[in-house]
């Protein structure tokens, strides 16, 4: 039988469930961590200056990372999850371009970052040139 | 405001987000397909396929991603990195066509053509919000802090 949407044997609303997990956790989870990476500094001058010891203690040691971590680690599972009930053809692409435009709005509202017209075209452009990619 | 240029560091710290990514979740693809249906009444298998070999070559290109993703992203904005990751299709795409001899669409193309100007479009700009620095006083009031730490 030939579906709408290449979701397998599972319905519209479970697939768009399962997306939109990906999506919610994933965003979640990159906000968290590009709001600990900021507090915590540049990287590699924290490496010229202690090493990559001090490097991984700077960010081992930043609550706010953890918190980043645990959602991204819920998005990987979560994309596990989907991948093993949807096709990838959906799943990438779905979850890829959403994620972006998701991620633009939570910058802007909590990492207040200057989300400006060039990148809000580039978050645009890249969503639909994924979709187009993978579909 | 004139913005920062990159280094060319930085410029590799980019591309291994951009490569690291979609190979990685290629190979979670293929090893995620060929195990048999989860269900979340059985939530350990999902643990399981973690030790499958795909899914740990996938997992192990991901944390390059991520070493990669967290150093970027100490020294530019989320909305600027993100791009660099989507940039990863348009190079898969090109591996297939030119070392896989994969036959590739139009709306593929336009694909990679849309990418290519979106990421163009955020690679021209600032990498960092300019945050305002902090005032006088503030300054002042952190070095008596300092001080005091000293002092104690």
């Amino acid at each position: 039988m030939n579906t709408p949407f290449p979701v397998a044997s599972s319905g519209f609303w479970t697939a768009a469930l399962m997306i939109a997990a990906v999506i919610v956790s994933s965003t979640a989870g990159e906000v968290l961590t590009a709001a600990a990476m900021k507090s915590i500094g540049d990287l590699d001058e924290i490496r010229a200056r202690s090493g990559v010891k001090g490097a991984i203690r700077a960010v081992i040691t930043c609550p706010l990372f953890f918190a980043g971590v645990s959602f991204l680690a819920l998005a990987f599972f979560a994309l596990l999850f989907a991948l093993n009930h949807l096709n990838l053809s959906l799943v990438a692409p779905a979850s890829a371009s959403l994620t972006l435009v998701t991620n633009a709005i939570a910058a802007k509202v909590f990492l207040k970052e200057n989300v400006d017209r060039r990148r809000w075209t580039a978050a645009v452009l890249v969503c639909i040139g994924v979709y187009f990619l993978a579909h | 405001m004139a913005h920062q240029p990159l280094r060319p560091r930085q410029y590799l710290i980019l591309g291994l987000v951009a490569l690291c990514a979609p190979l990685g979740d290629t190979c979670l693809s293929r090893g995620m397909t060929n195990l048999p249906r989860i269900s979340l009444a059985h939530p350990g298998s999902l643990i399981a396929a973690v030790f499958t070999p795909w899914v740990a070559a996938g997992i192990a290109l991901l944390i390059g991603f991520f070493a990669s993703y967290l150093t970027a992203l100490s020294w530019a904005d989320l909305t600027f990195v993100l791009p660099a990751t989507a940039f990863g299709n348009v190079i898969v795409a090109f591996l297939a066509r030119f070392w896989l001899h994969e036959p590739i669409s139009i709306q593929r193309w336009a694909g990679i053509v849309l990418i290519t100007v979106g990421v163009g479009f955020v690679a021209n700009g600032p990498s960092l919000t300019e945050r305002p620095a902090p005032s006088a006083e503030k300054v002042a009031d952190l070095g008596a802090v300092v001080e005091g730490e000293h002092v104690r």
